[in-house]
């Protein structure tokens, strides 16, 4: 019963990660592309850790919550290397599919 | 008492997050996590000028609930958009007006934006007035920005800032 439903969880985070990078390799733009790993990164890696925390919290008895930790970390790196990253193709003026906010407030930002 | 303990909750994160990385539960490490737990907030108290208080715990649960929900929905939703073929999607810019203004409330706004699905904080604007957020796919950009100021900023407002301002 805990096998099945550790292979579902490994198979779900490992698909949503799969999307993700396919997401890299096939959108057209910088910044759609860009969605991909934030989200293979959330939904993707949680399922990975689920499974993680559950199969050796349910082998050597003990919770083991390490999995917690690698969470956070992620939720609070991941959005902040994906604005840093579109931050600089706003300065930098990549090529975008969607028409690109005012010239104006692209340049205040140096102080922000 | 505040030059002794400056930031208690910052005290209280740091000693769980000790015990979760030495991965066991033991009057050793709790009190080695609480020595950390009060070294770190004394010696860098100069780096968080601002007390932090969290003012509607209940509030807080419950945005944390929709946000959890909206990774898992909006993590289907770019999935199947990824699939469907890039030849389908309307990326857009939109424009977000801020009400929050704390440096905390901002940062926290922009980080639950940038996680969950479909959507990537890009630029604050110079005047911390205007959040520029990226957007996969949106057909009605009005809603959009209804929709991140309604489930996301009104509680990080409510627990983070009432009061404070």
């Amino acid at each position: 019963m805990t096998d099945t439903l550790l292979a579902l969880l490994i198979l779900t985070g490992a698909m949503f990660t799969f999307i993700g990078s396919l997401g890299l390799a096939r959108l057209r733009d910088f910044y759609t592309r860009l969605h991909g790993p934030t989200k293979a990164t959330t939904l993707g890696v949680g399922c990975l850790l689920i499974a993680s925390a559950l199969f050796f919290s349910l082998r050597d008895d003990g919770a083991s919550l390490h999995e917690v930790l690698v969470t956070l970390f992620l939720f609070i790196t991941a959005p902040v290397s994906a604005h840093l990253l579109a931050k600089a193709a706003l300065h930098l003026k990549v090529r975008s599919l969607a028409p690109t906010p005012r010239a104006g407030d692209a340049q205040t930002t140096d102080r922000g | 008492m505040r030059r002794l303990l400056p930031h208690p909750l910052l005290s209280v994160s740091l000693i769980v997050l000790w015990l979760l990385l030495v991965n066991e539960l033991s009057t050793g490490h709790l009190a080695l996590g609480a020595l950390l737990g009060w070294l770190i907030p004394f010696a860098t108290s100069r780096f968080w000028p601002e007390q932090i208080r969290i003012r509607h715990p209940g509030v807080l649960a419950r945005f944390l609930g929709v946000f959890a929900v909206d990774i898992v929905r909006g993590s289907f939703h770019v999935a199947w958009l990824i699939l469907k073929g890039p030849a389908h999607l309307r990326p857009v810019f939109v424009e977000v007006p801020l009400d929050v203004e704390t440096d905390l409330a901002i940062s926290l706004l922009a980080n639950t934006i940038s996680l969950t699905p479909g959507t990537v904080s890009a630029l604050l604007s110079g005047d911390r007035r205007t959040l520029i957020v990226h957007t996969i796919d949106s057909d009605d950009p009005a809603a959009l920005v209804a929709e991140i100021k309604q489930r996301y900023e009104a509680p990080l407002k409510q627990v983070f800032e009432e009061g404070n301002t």
